[in-house]
């Protein structure tokens, strides 16, 4: 297993089934009455938040607690202390408090990157999100719940399905992360953009792409609705929020244009109306909700297999009890 | 001062042979030359003292990173005699006081010639024009005028400023960078830009600027020179622009000449830079165009910043590479051991013309009797693993680092006074 994620494209077919069984087995915690493992019982990991994200916060905290680690959350949001030294002196600070795992969320490209390699902290780094760059375990946490859906089978990839991905995609790290995951997994991605939010050199990108939402419904398994900002519309990458919904949101009648078995999905947070309509995001097909509770089974997965949780299984059985609290 | 031999000197690459000076200049050239001081030239190559026309000193304003004394040793540590300084200092070098003052600065240190570059526009703000005639005419003699750092977007200000400067044959120094194009931009535009998710700087916004610009000078028939130059188009327009006649001249920095932008995939700020590091064709088109005389120079856009500039996340990094001490190295490596210059041609594209598009009259000369013995000693069969702490700048931002570059200046004469003396700075220089 990677030491760190800090791309989706870290992981290797191998790597990324793995998580994914592993989140299918975690996945029952949730649904007992104690939801709690032993597993990471006195290793801390940090919750290092550069960029107001509480679902994700919440998400990776859930995770780490239901895995018994220590949890800190550190928010240095707001901290326009642009030169960045910060970065560096919080990472050294938290290495000093023996951080086991530095989960990063940054608005800057690449700062997770600059965490691990730059040798700042020890612990293993997870990418929680960086700039217009990357967000890997929302990749694995969609791909865990279409994989659940369209397949069904634990041990298994997502092999010739069809996956279209709308919107801002050359500000969205979602899109980046799913595209790079679900070509190792083998699915099918078709990015569907305005022309001016597809980022250059996006040929060379392992996916398939369209300016047609439309003609890249029929055969999609599952389609995916990246959030777009309203404020896109001043910097001219399209005329209005309402041409925007017409040629690119997904309302009902283009729903209804999808096959019986295809699920809506939304990494959140929803612009409803803008690229969903509300009713599409509360239909029985959207998956949306499902896709924020696999987010802490998916990051229960990926904490468990880089912190090495498996070291400790001999004393998962005893110490269980006393978790109880 | 006593006199000086350099015996058995390559001069420009050709057959060693002797050249001697006293108080300053040249008085011998050829075998048998004499000098009560003997320097043992064997293997080295001669080359006039080399003239930068495109330095940042830092100071006044930002003397934490660079001085007008430490940018001077870094200089006559890479073979320099010559830096022109930039004037995106704090304040701007926009007055003739502040011109005078970095120019004085250069003279009391006594490391090389410090030519102060004047802004085009006050305060580099773009909207007027700074008192370039003042600039011009005081001590410093100010004959290039650039807002490097930004560039003149305003196309009629451009226009006014190509033409005004042609009272004191002075010269417009553009950073060709259009600023919509180019807003909150980080790393070339590409397929790796996409990728690592930084915002592109593509290339048009370079080249739009230089396209505007050639024609303007063709228009109001004004002299051009265009600030390192880096991509594949830039240097077509630049041949299109020779082909008509145009004056212009343009310039190319030693990392566009060795490095790529496939770098950043680190994410580490040492390699950013602004124009930023472009992809491997137009590293190949820049060495193209140099070694075919469209680029007509090799500056260096040394760009010192203070460790913790650098040592941040990509984004709030600050733009800049060192470049006096590696320059020579780099043009050796991609231009001279690949047989694409000669000696001769390095000393022209690093000494003689950049003095030229400065006016700068008493460096870029030749190796002759006479002229001004401002010589640099290389030895060209020495490799160096670059050490970013084995410099003269205050500032480590060596993008080099690791690296085994061939070439080391062994001497550096300023007049005849050296201020590199067996591979080291002399200390002290200022007599
Ligand atoms: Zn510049």
């Amino acid at each position: 297993m990677i030491k760190n994620l800090l791309s989706a494209g870290d992981l290797d077919r191998a790597d990324a089934i793995r998580i994914l069984d592993t989140a299918e087995e975690l996945l029952g915690v949730a649904s007992r009455p104690i939801k709690k493992l032993p597993t990471l019982r006195g290793r801390t990991v940090v919750n290092l938040f550069f960029e107001d994200s509480t679902r994700t916060r919440i998400s990776f905290e859930a995770a780490a607690k239901r895995l018994s680690a220590d949890v800190i959350n550190f928010s240095a949001k707001g901290s326009s202390v642009s030169k960045g030294e910060s970065l560096k002196d919080t990472a050294l600070t938290l290495q000093a408090m023996g951080a086991d795992a530095v989960i990063i969320r940054h608005h800057s490209s690449g700062a997770p990157h600059r965490l691990a390699q730059a040798k700042w902290t020890k612990g293993a780094v997870i990418n929680a999100g960086d700039g217009t760059h990357e967000h890997p375990t929302q990749a694995l946490l969609d791909a865990f719940t279409m994989r659940r859906h369209l397949t069904g089978s634990v041990g298994g990839d997502l092999q010739g399905k069809n996956v279209t991905i709308v919107g801002d995609v050359l500000h969205s790290r979602v899109a980046r992360s799913n595209a790079l995951l679900l070509d190792t997994l083998g699915a099918n991605v078709t990015l569907v953009a305005p022309p001016t939010l597809l980022p250059v050199g996006v040929d060379h990108w392992p996916v398939k792409t369209s300016y047609d939402l439309d003609s890249s419904l029929e055969k999609a398994d599952a389609v995916m609705m990246l959030r777009v900002q309203a404020e896109r519309m001043n910097a001219s990458y399209f005329p209005s929020a309402r041409e925007y919904s017409r040629r690119y949101g997904l309302d009902t009648t283009r729903l209804n244009r999808l096959p019986d078995h295809a699920i809506v999905m939304h990494p959140g947070p929803m612009n409803r109306g803008m690229e969903i309509t509300a009713d599409v995001a509360d239909h029985v097909r959207s998956v949306i909700v499902e896709q924020v509770t696999n987010g802490v089974a998916v990051r229960m997965a990926v904490l468990y297999l880089l912190l090495g949780g498996a070291a400790d299984e001999s004393t998962t059985e005893d110490s269980s009890t006393k978790d109880r609290e | 001062m006593t006199s000086t031999v350099i015996r058995g000197a390559r001069l420009l690459g050709a057959e060693p042979t002797d050249i001697a000076f006293e108080d300053g200049v040249i008085t011998a050239v050829g075998d048998g030359a004499t000098g009560h001081d003997a320097i043992d030239g064997t293997g080295l190559v001669a080359l006039p003292g080399l003239v930068d026309l495109h330095t940042h000193v830092r100071e006044p304003g930002r003397e934490d990173a660079e001085t007008v004394l430490t940018g001077s040793m870094a200089a006559a540590r890479g073979g320099f005699t010559c830096v022109h300084a930039m004037a995106n200092t704090e304040p701007v070098a926009d007055t003739a006081g502040v011109v005078e003052q970095v120019w004085r600065l250069g003279r009391e240190g006594g490391y090389c010639d410090v030519q102060p570059v004047g802004a085009v526009t006050v305060g580099l703000q773009g909207a007027q024009l700074a008192e370039l005639g003042a600039m011009a005419d005081s001590a410093a003699g100010v004959r290039v005028f650039s807002d490097d750092g930004k560039c003149v977007s305003d196309a009629v200000l451009m226009r006014r400023a190509l033409e005004y400067v042609k009272a004191f044959d002075g010269v417009i120094a553009q950073h060709a960078q259009e600023p919509r194009l180019t807003e909150g931009a980080q790393m070339n535009e590409g397929p790796l830009s996409g990728e690592l998710g930084l915002v592109g700087w593509p290339a048009v916004a370079e080249e739009a600027i230089i396209a505007r610009d050639v024609l303007l000078a063709e228009h109001v028939g004004s002299r051009l020179h265009v600030c390192h130059l880096s991509t594949r188009g830039s240097v077509e327009i630049i041949r299109w622009a020779k082909s008509r006649g145009i004056d212009v001249t343009a310039e190319v920095t030693p990392h566009h000449l060795l490095l790529s932008d496939d770098l950043v995939r680190s994410y580490d700020p040492i390699y950013k830079v602004n124009p930023p590091l472009r992809s491997n064709d137009d590293v190949e088109a820049v060495r193209e165009g140099l070694a075919d005389g469209t680029i007509d120079i090799v500056a260096t856009d040394h760009a010192p910043h203070p460790m913790e500039d650098k040592e941040c996340e990509w984004s709030a990094a600050a733009f800049g590479m060192l470049g006096l001490e590696t320059a020579l190295s780099v043009v050796q490596q991609t231009m001279v051991d690949t047989g694409r210059l000669t000696w001769a041609q390095v000393a022209d594209k690093m000494s003689t013309k950049p003095a030229s598009i400065g006016r700068v009259e008493n460096q870029g000369r030749p190796l002759a009797v006479g002229e001004p013995a401002n010589i640099v000693l290389v030895d060209p069969s020495a490799k160096r693993t670059i050490d970013p702490r084995d410099t003269a700048s205050l500032s480590r931002n060596n993008p080099y680092s690791g690296l085994t570059l061939p070439g080391e200046v062994v001497a550096t004469f300023l007049r005849g006074r050296p201020t590199v003396r067996d591979r080291a700075l002399v200390e002290g220089s200022n007599a």
